[in-house]
Formats: structure tokens, C-alpha cells, sequence
């Protein structure tokens, strides 16, 4: 973990409520797709903890949803400098892949996909991402992710763009050799179930620090309690106890 | 001794500045990040008899200037702590410890506080009277200067170390617990707690935090902490650690005039983890700004 002071670079929209966010700094503490970062921002006194879309040696890409007051106010600043907390959380597990990796995303959880997906296409392996959506117009990265040179299908709930329900839809037609999933929780309850092989599964919880030191977003597990900020935030399916 | 050096009930402590417990760990989480032994101490993790998981999650909620906890004491019991979580600490603290003790009967108390009394590591015993005694219909041990006296007893019959009781701000009447406990043989008391505090979502309609009601924390609350600093302080013989909303060097030295020999950090640390390296590190310029010679000479120093 680092603490390190990021120039904002760019903050647009791409859809009503999502923004993108790239900050110029010293990103070396990132070490893995799938960690984030922690987010000062004047007047509020928490951080605001942010998936890692993209890094690479000075430069840190972030989307974000304005979900409250926070976000809401990191969407309207221009230039400027924030005080950014790096390399927090484990990550994903490129090496256990496999040839034919399958990546779903969910709403605002689709940006850690994206470094996902860009590292294991640089090693040679055939991925496949499904994004989900509700509606059309809520719909971000598409364009992105192809250009990596994905196979990219879409899914909105209202059917209002590409396939019509849930990832675990567009799930179904799919080989894949593991997968990862990131989006609200009663989409990865649906892949858990819904799975056929191994993978890995990001969570989100109202976090206190975000470096493991006040306990505040701790869950159960099958070998144990873990933090979602330090232990995590990728379980693997073998591990996760679904509680609540 | 240095200029910034206090002696807390018969330990010396090379600056007053304490992580609070619950916002540090076990300590060597921020070891990777600094040395901790820059300190003056920490108090490491709530810990009880049994292991706890604590209560569900949401358990944060932020606030205007602070945050809502409701972690509900998780740690994985005394037992563990002594036999894994202190020889992780011993490779990267060189200092004693305090250890935070909680309990939900006096027997509780008293059992932990046995075992930690055994740790060479521990220097002192800061214990927890604001869990609910479930013997005595979940009403806090704090709440009472009665019950408090009960287990500051109980625990010093067990152990040779200082004890201090880390006092609830939830309560009628501070001072009458505080000199309860100090009559029962407390060594230091500590103070404030959190304050008793809950959010409720707009949309949801629902409490914020899961547990609905928890620990309300952070810079919001600095004055009640001086405050009571200040009414305990002037009220006991023995030494007072400040602590509530602590956030910068200028407040260590308000807390200290009010009273307190040594000053806490919490909730400052899970925003800027280095936040006491740096509070430590900026003491000796504010003392020069407010023409203070030695820490020593300022405790209770409020005119």
C-alpha cells in the first residue's frame, strides 16, 4: 500500500450516473487487476473506495457511479490534485485462467474487468466477457473491451440492448475454463450457481480504512473470517459462505 | 528523558501519542508501513475471553466530520492473541503494549486479564467497561459506578500491571465512575469511548449500519472528549488518557491541557494511516509555536 498525491488528468461522463476518472501518479504499489483504491476527498471524512480499471506505470483509470454525496462531488471536479491510497486489496488470480476465460461484469462492476481482461489477452488466452446491464443507456465499455480484442456480449434486463435478462443468460451458451465475476451480490449468487467450473468473485462492503486495520467489512468464509479489504476483495467460489 | 516523554502509571513513554484500540489491529498491519516504533504505545485490538466474529455487516456508517462502528469486538480470543497475533507483534514492536481487554461478566474480565498478565509484552491494561454485562440485563458495565468498581476489582486481583478502565461517555454522571474505579484501585482511567450514534438511509428508510446503533467517532466529538477529560481529570489523583476526535499535534496539546497524561488516536488512523507518525513528528514544532518546554509541564495546564 502507498500513499501518494494524483493529478486529475480527465473526469467524464459515459453515461448519466458513470464517470471516468484518469489520475496521473505513482501507481508502483498496484501490483495486481481486481485491487483498489482509496479515495480522500475534502469534506468527507471516510475515503471513497474505487475499483482499479487500468494502471499502468503513472497513470491510474477509474469509473465510478455517483451512488452519494461523494461521488457526486468527485464528478464534478475538473483539475486538481487527491489523495489516493493504492495497491489496497488481493486482486485476481491471472495465473489459474486457464485458455478459455469467461469475465462478467455487472453494472459498476465491469471496470476491474477491463485490466483483467487486457493482462490475460497480453498472455495469449481467449477470453470472453459478458457485461450486464438494466437498460440501454446505462450501458459503458463495450467499444472498450472489443478493442482489446474480447469476444464482448451484452446483456440489458429491459432487452433494450443485446441479449434480453441477466449474465447468467448469456452464461449459458458459454465454454469457458474459469471465471471471473464482479457486480451486486444477487448476480453473484446467480454465477454461483449458475457456474460450472472454478472462479472468482469480487465483493463489496461499506468499508471503514480499506487496509484491514478497523474490521469493519469483515464476512465469513470457509476457512475463516476475512476482511474484505485486506483478505479480499476476490474470493474464490470454493471459499465464500453465502450469509445473508 | 525528551522533551515529549510522559510517564504513564510508572512507565515511561517516549511521546504521549497511543493508537486507539479497534482502529490499529495487532500493529504489525501498520508496520509495513512505518516504523511503529516511533510510538509512545498502542493499544492493540479489543479482546475477549472467547473468540468473536462481531456483528453483521453494514457495520460503517460516515458522518459529518466522523463515523459510525459497530464492529462488535471482533478478535479471535486471548488464547490466539497470545499465541499468534503478540509474537507477529515482537518482531516489529519493541516497546510494551496495552492491551484492551473486553468482557461481558466480570469472570470474563477477569480470566483475559490473567492471561495477558503473563505477556512480558504488556505493559498495561486498558479495559473496555462499555460492553453490555449480560448478568446484568445488558445494561454496560460502564453505565454504573458500581459495576465498574466490580470489575476494576476483579482485575486487579489478577494482574500486577497498571489498569486503566476505558470509560463510556454514555452515562449520566463521568466523574462518580471514574472515582468509582480509581476507590476500586484503577491505575489511569481512559476516555471517551464512542458516543452512541445512527444513521438512516433516505431510499432505504432502513438504519445505515446493520446492527442499527453504533460507535460515533471522529473529529465531530473532539470537545465532548476534552470535556470530559477535563471533569475526570479534575476529579481523580491518578493519570487520565484523553482520547475522542484526536486528529492532529494541536489537539494532543489541548487534550493534555485538559488533563490527560497520554492521548489516543483513533478513528484519524483509518482515514491517514500514518496519521500518528506524523502527529509525532509535528509535536516538537507545535511545541515551539505555543512556547511549551516539556510535555510534562502542560498536563492539566488549562488555566
Amino acid at each position: 500500500m502507498k500513499q501518494g498525491l494524483f493529478e486529475i488528468c480527465q473526469n467524464v461522463p459515459l453515461t448519466e450516473s458513470v464517470y471516468k476518472m484518469v489520475l496521473r501518479g505513482n501507481t508502483e504499489d498496484i501490483t495486481s487487476s481486481g485491487q483498489f483504491v482509496n479515495i480522500k476527498l475534502d469534506g468527507f471524512f471516510l475515503r471513497r473506495p474505487i475499483s482499479v480499471c487500468d494502471y499502468d506505470e503513472n497513470t491510474l483509470t477509474i469509473l465510478y457511479k455517483v451512488v452519494g454525496k461523494g461521488t457526486k462531488a468527485m464528478s464534478q471536479m475538473q483539475e486538481g490534485v487527491l489523495d489516493v491510497l493504492t495497491g489496497l486489496g488481493n486482486g485476481y488470480d491471472e495465473t489459474v485462467s486457464g485458455e478459455t476465460p469467461l469475465l462478467l461484469g455487472g453494472g459498476v462492476g465491469v471496470p476491474p474487468m477491463y485490466k483483467l481482461a487486457k493482462n490475460l489477452i497480453a498472455q495469449g488466452k481467449k477470453v470472453s466477457v459478458i457485461l450486464g446491464f438494466n437498460t440501454k443507456n446505462e450501458v459503458f465499455y463495450e467499444e472498450e473491451f472489443k478493442a482489446l480484442g474480447a469476444c464482448v456480449t451484452v446483456t440489458t434486463v429491459d432487452g433494450s440492448y443485446g441479449i434480453k435478462g441477466f449474465v447468467t443468460d448469456a452464461m449459458k451458451n458459454k465454454e469457458y475454463s474459469h471465471f471471473y465475476v464482479c457486480g451486486p451480490e444477487p448476480m453473484l449468487k446467480a454465477i454461483y450457481s449458475a457456474s460450472t467450473t472454478s472462479g472468482q468473485f469480487s465483493f463489496e462492503e461499506r468499508m471503514g480504512c480499506g487496509f484491514g486495520a478497523c474490521m469493519g467489512c469483515s464476512c465469513k468464509t470457509v476457512t475463516g473470517y476475512k476482511r474484505i479489504c485486506k483478505d479480499g476483495p476476490v474470493l474464490f467460489k470454493e471459499e465464500i459462505l453465502w450469509e445473508n | 528523558m525528551g522533551k515529549l516523554s510522559v510517564n504513564l502509571c510508572g512507565i515511561e513513554l517516549d511521546n504521549p501519542v497511543i493508537p486507539a484500540s479497534g482502529t490499529f489491529g495487532y500493529g504489525y498491519e501498520f508496520a509495513e508501513l512505518y516504523d511503529i516504533n516511533v510510538l509512545g504505545t498502542f493499544s492493540f485490538k479489543g479482546t475477549t475471553k472467547d473468540a468473536r466474529f462481531g456483528n453483521p455487516t453494514p457495520r460503517i456508517a460516515e458522518c459529518s466530520m466522523g463515523m459510525i462502528n459497530a464492529v462488535g469486538l471482533q478478535n479471535p480470543g486471548v488464547e490466539k492473541v497470545i499465541s499468534e497475533e503478540l509474537p507477529k507483534l515482537k518482531k516489529c514492536f519493541n516497546k510494551k503494549v496495552m492491551a484492551n481487554v473486553s468482557g461481558f461478566s466480570v469472570e470474563d474480565y477477569a480470566y483475559t486479564c490473567q492471561k495477558l498478565d503473563a505477556c512480558q509484552q504488556v505493559g498495561w491494561l486498558e479495559v473496555n467497561v462499555s460492553c453490555p454485562n449480560v448478568h446484568g440485563g445488558g445494561l454496560s458495565f460502564g453505565t454504573s459506578p458500581e459495576a465498574a468498581a466490580e470489575v476494576t476489582k476483579a482485575v486487579k486481583k489478577v494482574t500486577t500491571k497498571p489498569v486503566i478502565l476505558k470509560l463510556s461517555p454514555n452515562v449520566t454522571d463521568i466523574v462518580s465512575i471514574a472515582k468509582a474505579c480509581e476507590d476500586a484501585g484503577a491505575d489511569g482511567i481512559s476516555l471517551i469511548n464512542t458516543l452512541l450514534g445512527m444513521r438512516i438511509d433516505l431510499k432505504s428508510r432502513k438504519p445505515v449500519i446493520k446492527n442499527k446503533m453504533g460507535g460515533f467517532s471522529g473529529s465531530a466529538i473532539f470537545p465532548v472528549a476534552v470535556r470530559m477529560v477535563y471533569q475526570v481529570a479534575n476529579a481523580v489523583k491518578i493519570p487520565v488518557v484523553g482520547m475522542g476526535g484526536v486528529a492532529s499535534a494541536e489537539d494532543v496539546i489541548e487534550m493534555m491541557l485538559a488533563g490527560a497524561t497520554a492521548v489516543e488516536v483513533g478513528a484519524a488512523n483509518l482515514i491517514d494511516p500514518f496519521a500518528c507518525r506524523d502527529i509525532i513528528a509535528e509535536l516538537p514544532k507545535k511545541m515551539k509555536e505555543y512556547k511549551i518546554d516539556s510535555l510534562k509541564d502542560i498536563i492539566g495546564g488549562v488555566q
